[in-house]
């Protein structure tokens, strides 16, 4: 219960945080102030904004699905929250500490799809079926690449759990009895166990895992739909997509769903690829940089170094995703297909394979 | 084959190249556009930064005889109808009342024979072609550089430049009336009495 408070604050804040960000990245982009009345620098802007539309009427088409119309916010955002679950937040502190955790999560964010339909059917509307029939297409596609490059770094953990997966990769790895050594190849004889930092990170463990992370990103982007894979809710040619009919505090809470997915993409991502809640710095001599950033798991440091670490690392992919949707235009409904078919799954299958074998290298 | 590969990674560098792009705006925001004027010798000239200004905080300075808020000053005014007359959209209401006697002088010598009761400005019409401030004789008529005066009700944007209140125009015009009494009477009598003299000569 604790734990779901404390995620449900976590995230709650976080995603108000990189709502109002997003609209000042955005606008310094483009050469603009972006909001600055509410608050010093506006900085108020997207906690009122969810006041405002906590506050409006909430309308429910006549013609529209009563039913799926009403519920669908209530599953897409539990969908999303129910992802952080599983999430380790610190070395001590995961909300639920399960060995199947990966699965967990892919299992329910596909759950998200069914909300989006139901969004999307319920609203009676021409732009929402649209938005959602493309939506679900896109979700379920990119689900397949992102599922896949998962499972390489699954197949070179050799877990399911994402706690463990964390541990793993930084100067705490003996505690799960892992030894890293260099790129993760024991016949270079490296030990990188002591070392830790960057060096133990996933994608510096198994290089080739730094390919499975861009084509997790690319995906994840598209999972969350994301521009330049918003095409769900192409704000040009279907209104607002699945959303078009939502007001008040259904909107908000697709509003918030959406900055939640973005948040839970990147924070899997940062789990699975890099490093998790280790630290960025390697310990280099009689500097032991690691040490010194990385507190005893279950210490009130190891807690506030963890939680550091997770999020500026987290924030630095946010940053990245805002960054693209402000830099590229959306892509076309073939194009995004093809991407997905012709050029990330298969990558991502060859990635499967390589993984294979390095995993033997690594133990061999 | 070779060709294909060049085109992929052509497409990469494309899209590297965007994304270096947004960043280089992006870590140049901390500049900022600064409140000059078109006289400024910077005014055309920003290479980087911002380029909007926090508006009601700040704003462009703007020339001041610049085409913006009319403004007539009532006590130079002679009434005589010209920017009415001009106005392509006629949004300027004059009425007139002859005054009894002469009024006064506006500051550039013109006698003033004319009240204006009402002399109303619609705002929400004016092109601010500016004609009427050229046709004005005394000048009392002129733009200024006040641009930023959005009203809620609509009916706010007629100005009223009058400096009679509805009884004091009332007044006027009831003194014009018994003045042209008066003087209809002068003639009328003026007329009989040359009826009179006109009907002992014949
Ligand atoms: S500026 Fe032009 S449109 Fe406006 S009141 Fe004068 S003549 Fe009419
Ligand atoms: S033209 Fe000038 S003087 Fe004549 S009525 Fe208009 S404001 Fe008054």
């Amino acid at each position: 219960m604790l734990a779901l408070v404390l995620c449900l604050v976590l995230v709650l804040s976080m995603v108000v945080v990189l709502a109002y960000a997003e609209r000042k990245i955005a606008a310094f982009m483009q050469d603009r102030l972006g909001p600055m009345e509410a608050g010093p620098y506006g900085s108020l802007q997207s906690v009122l904004d969810v006041v405002k539309l906590i506050q409006k009427e909430d309308i429910v088409p006549a013609a529209a699905d009563k039913f799926l119309f009403k519920y669908a916010p209530v599953i897409i955002f539990a969908a999303v929250l129910a992802g952080f679950a599983v999430i380790p937040l610190t070395p001590a502190f995961i909300p639920s500490g399960t060995s199947l955790g990966v699965f967990y999560l892919l299992a329910i964010l596909s759950l998200d799809v069914i909300g989006l339909l139901m969004a999307g059917w319920g609203s009676n509307n021409k732009f929402a079926v649209l938005g959602a029939m493309r939506s679900v297409a896109q979700i379920v596609s990119y689900e397949i690449p992102a599922g896949l490059a998962v499972l390489c770094v699954v197949m070179i953990s050799q877990s399911l759990d994402f706690q463990e997966i964390s541990f793993q990769q930084g100067i705490l790895a003996h505690q799960t009895g892992t030894t890293n050594y260099l790129f993760g190849i024991k016949a270079l004889g490296i030990n990188t166990n002591e070392i830790g930092g960057f060096t133990t990170w996933n994608i510096f463990r198994a290089p080739f895992l730094l390919i499975a992370f861009l084509i997790y990103f690319i995906a994840s982007l598209a999972e969350s739909n994301r521009a330049p894979f918003d095409i769900p809710e192409a704000e040009s040619e279907l209104v607002a997509g699945f959303h078009t009919e939502y007001s008040g505090f259904r909107f908000a809470a697709l509003f918030l769903a959406e900055y939640a997915m973005m948040l839970l993409v990147c924070l899997v991502a940062v789990v699975l690829f890099l490093g998790s809640w280790n630290t960025v710095l390697p310990n280099l001599g009689s500097m032991k940089l690691a040490d010194w950033t990385t507190g005893q798991p279950g210490t009130l440091s190891g807690h506030l170094w963890g939680l550091f670490w997770l999020l500026s690392k987290t924030a630095i992919l946010l940053f990245i995703q805002v960054a693209i949707r402000w830099t590229y235009p959306r892509l076309r409904v073939d194009q995004l297909m093809y991407l997905c078919w012709k050029v990330l799954t298969p990558v991502a299958l060859g990635l499967v394979i390589i993984a294979a074998f390095w995993r033997l290298w690594m133990v061999g | 084959m070779m060709e294909e590969k060049s085109t992929w990674w052509q497409n990469v560098k494309g899209l590297l190249q965007g994304f270096n792009l947004t960043l280089r705006h992006f870590s140049k925001a901390r500049n900022h556009r600064q409140p000059i004027g078109i006289n400024h010798k910077d005014y055309f000239f920003q290479p980087e930064g911002l380029v909007t200004l926090n508006y009601p905080q700040e704003s462009l300075p703007v020339p001041d005889k610049g085409r913006y808020r009319l403004h007539n000053e009532i006590d130079d005014c002679i009434v005589c109808d010209l920017c009415a007359k001009v106005c392509p959209v006629n949004c300027i209401t004059i009425e007139s009342v002859k005054a009894t006697e002469e009024i006064g002088i506006t500051s550039d010598g013109t006698k003033k024979r004319l009240y204006a009761p009402v002399f109303d400005i619609d705002m929400a019409k004016c092109c601010y072609c500016g004609l009427c401030t050229t046709v004005c004789p005394t000048d009392c008529l002129t733009m200024t550089n006040v641009y930023d005066f959005p009203e809620v009700d609509i009916k706010n944007m007629i100005y009223h430049f009058t400096d009679l209140t509805p009884e004091q125009a009332q007044e006027k015009r009831e003194l014009l009336e018994k003045q042209q009494a008066e003087i209809a009477k002068a003639k009328a009598e003026a007329k009989a009495k040359l009826a009179a003299k006109g009907g002992s000569q014949t």
